[in-house]
């Protein structure tokens, strides 16, 4: 069996990602390769060719790859699965975007967010915001994953792959790149990060966040929001831990004014340790954290700051 | 120009989701059901759209079980002017869903179809993007500002990194995202007038799609119980219980 894994990268960075994408392909067996495609990705596609236990590394670059549209990135990924028995792609915005374009295609059913892979074709995924597991079992030929990658640990470096230069993709594609407004922050990225610490609806404005950002700060950690907060207008989309926000899952994720929805728990529940500080001690958010603290918030967290 | 609008019938985004007993799925009997929440955002928006003009007609589908037509309706009392109901009792793939809804669109002929990100039940997030996939579509997913200039269409998309907007070609598919709008509530008035509203009913067969689901569910678990925690008594405690308990910071 041949799989191919889908590289996470900026053009300038592979994204760790990718190596827990590799750990859950090596729970499938089967020969790994991994794509990178992209624009002046020599670099990424030289630190994808370390991963330990990759076969080989297929490069795409082409202008067309910089902004890994949906289209673009379809048309690379279906040529190339002739060559495949499955392909796998981080949960990412990024990839989520084109990977039921390439199930399409191959007349499959995508198995979205996959947190377990019992074998080559069975696998476990959340289900109504993780409070259910389907455990499924695909009879497509060929397989088309999306990875949680918060469920699988990193695979190391040690490999020392070929790297393959394919052609160009066919277009041209009716989609094209007109601008982005990437949030600038030199904290650790939300997805990666050790300790995430998050603000919810209580916190109260924008200007408030500050002391959230104060603790961060202090601890070397991300700073996450709630889909309240986000709504509110307090911090930008990108923050949003929850369903159908970004999945974390740190050693440490602190919740501050956040009460808890469904929603928000389906995206933090797998942190090691959760801490909960909240003024409302029946707030659902106390149900499981490890530790709670029944506090204001504008007294507690600063405290906190001067503490650590 | 039409605008289609596909909505699905999910748990109540406040129910929490119970796992039946014998592992079969989830335990949907006697539970509050409403539009999936992002695809009332999908109604609001082309609403606005034939509002401002930009519409000429909004149809709404729904594929799903008997009661699938009161969100249909739901659909029709906020504003759009027709729905299509088809009938299944299957809990059909989003594989499946596309494919007949690749058939609406070519019997219909919208410009623009617009659908949820995905849907809460099932947490897939595939549809939209395979049904442009089937049509051959450019593809505007996770929307946060949708605008029609001419024969284009610039959709502001939320991503991991913060906000990228693209330039489609019409016609083109939009999923959305939760800050595109606010839905409204339907007024009373709207309510009643929705009721004379047509509602085409079709079944899957109409279509003649392949519509065998290709996963097969084993099992239907419970996640992983977190265990309860406790609750310590000022900000001096929960610092002692990080650093020399847990060892997180």
């Amino acid at each position: 069996m041949a799989i191919l894994i889908i590289a996470e990268h900026d053009n300038t960075v592979l994204k760790d990602a990718t190596h827990k994408t590799v750990t859950a392909a090596k729970a499938m067996g089967g020969d790994i390769d991994v794509l990178v495609a992209g624009k002046d990705v020599e670099g990424v596609s030289a630190e994808a060719a370390k991963i330990e236990g990759v076969r080989k590394v297929v490069a795409c670059d082409h202008i067309s790859l910089k902004r890994q549209l949906a289209e673009s990135m379809e048309s690379v990924v279906v040529d190339l699965m002739d060559r495949y028995d499955a392909v796998l792609a981080p949960d990412t915005t990024t990839h989520t975007n084109y990977m039921p374009r390439v199930a399409a295609r191959l007349d499959v059913q995508q198995i979205s967010s996959v947190t377990g892979v019992e074998n080559a074709d069975t696998f476990v995924r959340p289900i109504y915001a993780g409070n259910a597991m389907a455990h499924v079992q695909s009879s497509d030929p060929k397989k088309v994953v999306t990875v949680r990658t918060t469920a699988f640990d990193t695979t190391g470096e040690g490999g020392d792959a070929d790297v393959e230069a394919i052609s160009d993709p066919s277009g041209p594609f009716k989609a094209e790149f007109v601008s982005e407004e990437l949030t600038e922050s030199d904290r650790p990225e939300l997805t990666d990060a050790n300790i995430v610490i998050s603000g919810g609806r209580g916190i109260g404005s924008s200007e408030n966040f500050a002391i959230i950002e104060a603790l961060a700060d202090k601890l070397g950690a991300a700073v996450g929001a709630s889909r309240a907060a986000v709504d509110a207008g307090y911090v930008p989309n990108d923050y949003q831990v929850g369903q159908t926000g970004k999945s974390v899952a740190p050693d440490l994720y602190i919740a501050i004014g956040i009460s808890g929805a469904i929603q928000h728990l389906a995206g933090m529940k797998d942190s090691r340790v959760i801490v909960a500080i909240n003024k409302d001690e029946d707030a659902p958010i106390f149900q499981i954290a490890d530790y709670g603290l029944v506090a204001d918030l504008f007294k507690a967290v600063p405290e906190f700051t001067e503490a650590v | 120009m039409k605008v289609l609008v596909p909505v699905k019938r999910v748990l109540d985004y406040n129910v929490k989701a119970r796992v039946k007993s014998d592992q079969s799925g989830v335990d949907l009997s006697n539970v509050k059901m409403s539009m999936n929440p992002f695809d009332e955002i999908s109604v609001e928006e082309a609403v606005r759209m034939q509002e401002s003009g930009t519409a000429s007609e909004t149809i709404v589908v729904s594929i799903g079980p008997a009661r699938a037509r009161e969100t249909i309706r739901t659909a029709l009392a906020m504003g759009m002017d027709r729905g299509i109901h088809v009938q299944t009792d299957e809990d059909l793939e989003p594989l499946a869903v596309a494919k007949i809804l690749k058939a609406i669109v070519d019997a219909e002929g919208p410009e623009i179809v617009i659908l949820g990100k995905q849907a809460i039940d099932n947490d897939y997030g595939a549809t939209g993007p395979m049904l442009a996939a089937l049509l051959d579509w450019p593809q505007g997913t996770f929307a946060n500002t949708i605008e029609k200039n001419g024969a284009s269409l610039s959709v502001k998309r939320e991503v991991d990194g913060g906000l990228q907007t693209v330039k489609l070609e019409l016609p083109a598919v939009v999923t959305t995202d939760l800050r595109l709008n606010e839905p409204r509530y339907a007024s009373l008035p709207n309510i009643m007038r929705a009721k004379k509203k047509p509602i085409d009913a079709k079944t899957p067969g109409d279509y003649g799609v392949d519509t065998a689901p290709r996963l097969k569910v084993l099992k239907v678990t419970e996640p992983p119980a977190r265990k309860a925690g406790i609750k310590v008594e000022n900000v001096a405690m929960l610092v002692d219980k990080l650093k020399n308990e847990a060892g997180v910071i």
